[in-house]
């Protein structure tokens, strides 16, 4: 059990967090034909923009209402129908989903009043979804804003469904975390696929963003569910969320359309993944297939192998609260110690770590609390952390802007927890200290403390 | 925001910019505040602009004022470089939440500045404004001065939330920052009479270096970099320098012609872009000095190592001029660069197809014009799907541009160069022109190129696709000529180990009217080997009857029946 602490600073030194908006943005961007459209100034989008772009060394589109000053004066509406009729017409999307910003939450811009506004004056626009999301920059945090949107695509989206209604026996619909890559969505499917199961995925960033060349370039999104699919997730027999953020989606459509749903808290470790094969199980009535089997048997024999490298070892993690939740747990069940844990915004998870404190805080704070650690694990962002402090440095969650393949990187299923495991592994048998003969001499009684302590490393 | 109203209206009626002075006094006024076009604009905010303008001073604690956005989605995303403090590579904002925007966070503000000097104790700290604070009406500037009081140190005001205007408005309002509370307020420890500034230069992947080590060699002292790898002592004293040039003319003409206002240093504007450009600029730089006092033979010594320079230069060029002669370019930058860039390509024998002209000014145009001809193509705002099928319809080899439109070249299967502010080369200077072709013939002779634009090999007809498609065409060609089809009939082998063919074996069976295996075997060789092909003797006596026998055969087949 994990006491949560709100830190007593007033600057962020370092951020950890980003902004619950873009957060939102990546949650459209997993809708097929999607633009997504920031209500703020133009920096607002920027730098969200650029912010993908290094992640995913891939073409983003995100457009902006460009406030300016005397707009955000006068309030935002001629701008958000400007923005929508000139996307309309250049992109042609399906779906235009608009995040609110700090400046019009604080102007106190009533979007949803502006649409029904739009949708009188312009009946063209009528074949166009409008969704919109309200995500203040100075509330909660990147995976709140990817949560509330998938939770509102729900409400908004999908068909209603009597509880009685026939369903698809061999459908279920995944709500991923805004953590899980599109190699780990890639998986997840693999998985089921084995069972004989399809998967509709809300949002799917796994055909928009996983870095495939394009038979043509489009403006908008590429890939990821379409709204005909959206609308039908009523008529799946099952709903899997993977990560507590996505509960209150799960919930949304299970009291909009009956589907029950199961909240994995994490997807990556052994027992969560016996729980998903068993659910899989349940599901298809279908015997695990052989090759679920093979995996299963790996990932156990990583592990025995891997203990020994994970015992005793102190990490240091910063990261959302899922993807926290998921790797402190994972790597606590290899015998390592979670020695220091940030995280960016509240969540019910965070008590539920194995450690002693968990800080609601940024980079400086997790590099405070780092000294000493085996191991650092964070986002690009905690590179010059790592260099300072002279440990290994492992990159995960958004942004990784300095290695290639972000979309990739797979940590769940037992295939994902394996390769997981095998990588920090092999960190800490390439950082292991070799000894010398001057190891373990005594300190001579003229050397100061400082050296010493250097030497005896 | 009344101050930063005037500020706007005092950087828009800025003489030394040549788009306000072909304006009228009327159009002036209302300066450059054209509405962006919603759901059509990209680029950055004004707060984007003041940041990148001051963060490469190096020492400064830069901190935000505002929500985790502006610098929790932003920081540490830009290649300067530092010789000294890397300070300002930490990302510092007040993160302002609910409660703040509510009550206001002037006091979050001020205990965030007691903070940054207490824990890394700065020469001074900049406070940049972002909107939301600014719409709540927080008073940074009040702040700023009670904390510089307070803690005895400079506490820098940047007044630039992004909804005021673009970029580049930032850039210059970040200018007028640093005009009124930093220039002038220091003293260097000496001067000599070869100091200059250098204005509009951020030092991005350490270009500042490729040429300071001319200046040095030439005694010639960059007093202050204005902002590149600068310390705030360099800015704080920079009005004694003798002479400034201005690298970047959309950035910060406000900072040059207010300093040779108010300080009586002249500047000029160039380019380290290409050898002609940095050969011109340093002659420029000489020149001005001579005329503020320095020795006259300055300039023999500036032009024996422009000389050394040019021929190393041109040396180390001369292998690739033959691989890139003829070689088309298409290039999507903005402002200075747009013509500088130009020239240099040039320099290494490239054609170019097109420049954008989008954030140039008059006067860029006019260069291009000169330097690509009357008709140069600038393209004002090209689209990705434009951008796409140029470079699709090989109308260009190569394309150089900005990050952000590195995927339509990418997805195109054409090479790209970065040469934008995240690019990891540096290219400055007389050694940056070499590096800078030296890249570019890496990109376009990159054997990926063959790689990525073959097709799948399920996307092309395979071996048995082919192979079918020939027996199907001979097939319809036998089926129409029965003669052929004898012909070939006749000429397949049967028995491969004695080399027999069906022809020789048809005429054994009707000139001996022979009816078994055996007897065709014995008459024709055929079937003494390994025997395999007896079945297919018997198979030929078996189906004699049916055939359509040629004349003689029909003879034969009468004497058989007989």
């Amino acid at each position: 059990m994990a006491t949560v602490i709100t830190p007593k600073k007033s600057c962020s030194v370092n951020p950890l967090k980003m902004s619950q908006p873009i957060g939102s943005a990546l949650a459209f961007m997993g809708i097929k034909n999607c633009m997504p459209l920031f209500h703020g100034s133009q920096g607002c989008t920027s730098f969200g923009l650029v912010l993908f772009v290094r992640h995913f060394k891939e073409a983003i589109p995100l457009q902006t209402t460009a406030m300016s000053e005397v707009a955000t004066v006068l309030g935002g509406l001629e701008n958000v129908e400007q923005a929508v009729v000139t996307i309309a017409s250049r992109q042609k999307p399906s779906i235009i989903g608009i995040s609110s910003t700090g400046v019009t939450e604080t102007k106190g811009d009533d979007v949803d009043a502006y649409i029904k506004l739009i949708r009188e004056k312009h009946p063209e626009l009528d074949p166009i979804s409008l969704v919109y999301v309200s995500t203040p920059d100075f509330k909660d945090a990147f995976q709140d804003g990817w949560a509330k949107t998938v939770t509102k695509l729900v409400e908004q989206l999908v068909e209603p469904i009597s509880a009685g209604a026939p369903r698809l026996p061999n459908r279920v619909n995944l709500l991923p975390g805004a953590h899980l890559t599109p190699g780990d969505i890639d998986e997840i499917r693999d998985i089921l696929e084995a069972f004989g199961l399809e998967m509709l995925v809300l949002p799917d960033l796994s055909g928009s963003l996983d870095g495939h060349i394009p038979d043509d370039f489009t403006p908008t999104t590429l890939g990821g569910i379409s709204l005909e699919e959206i609308a039908s997730l009523g008529r799946s027999v099952h709903t899997i969320a993977v990560g507590e953020q996505m509960r209150d989606a799960a919930v949304a459509l299970e009291s909009k359309t009956g589907v029950p749903y199961t909240v994995f808290d994490r997807l990556t470790g052994l027992e969560p993944n016996d729980q998903f094969i068993s659910l899989c199980v349940r599901i298809s009535g279908r015997p695990v297939p052989t090759k679920i089997r093979r995996q299963r048997g790996q990932l156990v024999d990583a592990m025995l192998d891997a203990h020994f490298h994970f015992g005793g070892k102190k990490i240091a993690i910063g990261a959302e609260p899922d993807l926290l939740w998921a790797l402190s747990q994972w790597s606590h069940e290899l015998g390592a110690e979670t020695a220091a844990a940030v995280t960016t915004t509240s969540s019910p998870m965070l008590q539920r770590i194995a450690t002693d404190e968990v800080l609601i805080g940024d980079l400086e704070d997790l590099e405070a609390r780092a000294a000493g650690c085996d191991l650092l694990m964070t986002h690009s962002h905690g590179r010059q952390a790592a260099e300072r402090l002279k440990i290994p440095f492992y990159r995960i969650g958004i942004p990784m802007f300095d290695r290639l393949g972000a979309a990739h990187q797979t940590i769940v299923g037992y295939r994902g927890t394996r390769n997981l495991t095998f990588e920090i592994a092999n960190m800490f048998i390439a950082n292991g200290h070799e000894p010398t003969p001057e190891t373990w001499s005594l300190p001579k009684e003229n050397e100061n403390a400082g050296t010493a302590a250097v030497t005896a490393h | 925001m009344s101050s930063v109203s005037s500020k706007i209206q005092d950087v828009f009626n800025e003489p030394g910019c040549g788009k306000n002075q072909g304006k009228s006094e009327k159009e002036r006024k209302k300066g450059c505040t054209k509405q962006l076009q919603p759901g059509g604009a990209a680029g950055g905010c004004a707060f984007d602009g003041a940041k990148i303008a001051l963060q490469p001073i190096t020492d400064v604690a830069h901190l935000v004022h505002g929500p985790i956005a502006c610098e929790g989605n932003s920081w540490d995303n830009r290649g300067s470089k530092s010789s000294g403090s890397n300070l300002w590579r930490t990302g510092f904002t007040t993160d302002i939440n609910e409660t703040d925007v509510v009550f206001g966070g002037e006091k979050r503000l001020y205990k965030s500045i007691k903070e940054i000097i207490e824990k890394y104790d700065p020469p001074a700290v900049f406070v940049y404004q972002t909107c939301v604070p600014a719409m709540i009406g927080d008073d940074i500037d009040a702040v700023c001065k009670a904390a510089s009081k307070k803690f005895g140190k400079p506490v820098v005001p940047v007044n630039s939330p992004g909804f005021v205007g673009p970029k580049n408005l930032g850039n210059k309002l970040a200018g007028e920052a640093i005009l009124d509370h930093v220039i002038g307020t220091e003293e260097p420890e000496y001067t000599t009479p070869y100091d200059i500034n250098i204005i509009g230069e951020y030092n991005l992947s350490g270009e500042l270096w490729q040429v300071k080590p001319l200046l040095d060699e030439l005694g010639i002292r960059i007093l202050a970099c204005i902002s590149g790898d600068a310390k705030y002592h360099d800015i704080a004293s920079s009005h004694r320098a003798r002479a400034a040039m201005m690298v970047c003319s959309k950035s910060m003409i406000n900072i040059a012609r207010k300093m040779e206002e108010r300080f009586e240093i002249p500047f000029f504007e160039g380019s380290f872009y290409g050898i002609g450009d940095t050969s011109d600029a340093l002659r420029e730089i000489s020149r001005l000095l001579i005329e503020r006092g320095a020795p006259a033979e300055l300039m023999e010594r500036t032009e024996a190592v422009i000389a050394r320079e040019e021929a190393r230069a041109w040396a180390a060029i001369e292998p690739y001029k033959k691989r890139l002669t003829g070689k088309k370019v298409l290039l999507i930058t903005g402002g200075v660069k747009s013509w500088s860039v130009v020239a240099a390509l040039q320099e290494a024998g490239m054609e170019l197809v097109g420049t954008s002209v989008k954030k140039s000014t008059k006067e860029d145009k006019e260069r291009i014009k000169e330097l690509m001809g009357q008709d140069a193509h600038m393209i004002d705002d090209m689209s990705p799907r434009e951008m796409y099928k140029m470079l699709k319809d090989a109308k260009a080899d190569i394309m150089l541009s900005g990050g952000r439109s590195q995927f339509v070249a990418l997805k195109a299967k054409m090479p790209w160069l970065d040469i934008n502010q995240e690019r990891h080369h540096a290219y400055m200077g007389y050694v940056g022109m070499v590096e800078l072709v030296k890249e570019i013939d890496k990109a376009l002779y990159n054997p990926v190129w063959e790689q990525v634009r073959k097709r799948a090999p399920w996307e092309e007809k395979t071996w048995e696709e082919v192979a079918d498609a020939a027996i199907a065409e001979e097939a319809a060609a036998l089926a129409a000529n029965p003669e052929l089809a004898r012909e070939k009939r006749r000429s397949t082998p049967v028995c491969k180990c004695k080399s027999v063919l069906r022809g020789t074996i048809e005429d054994a069976i009707v000139e001996h009217a022979l009816s078994t295996a055996e007897a065709v075997s014995e008459k024709t060789q055929a079937g003494t080997g390994c025997g395999s092909c007896m079945g297919k003797l018997e198979k030929i006596l078996e189906t004699m009857d049916h055939w359509h026998p040629s004349p003689s055969e029909n003879k034969s087949q009468a004497q058989q029946a007989a």
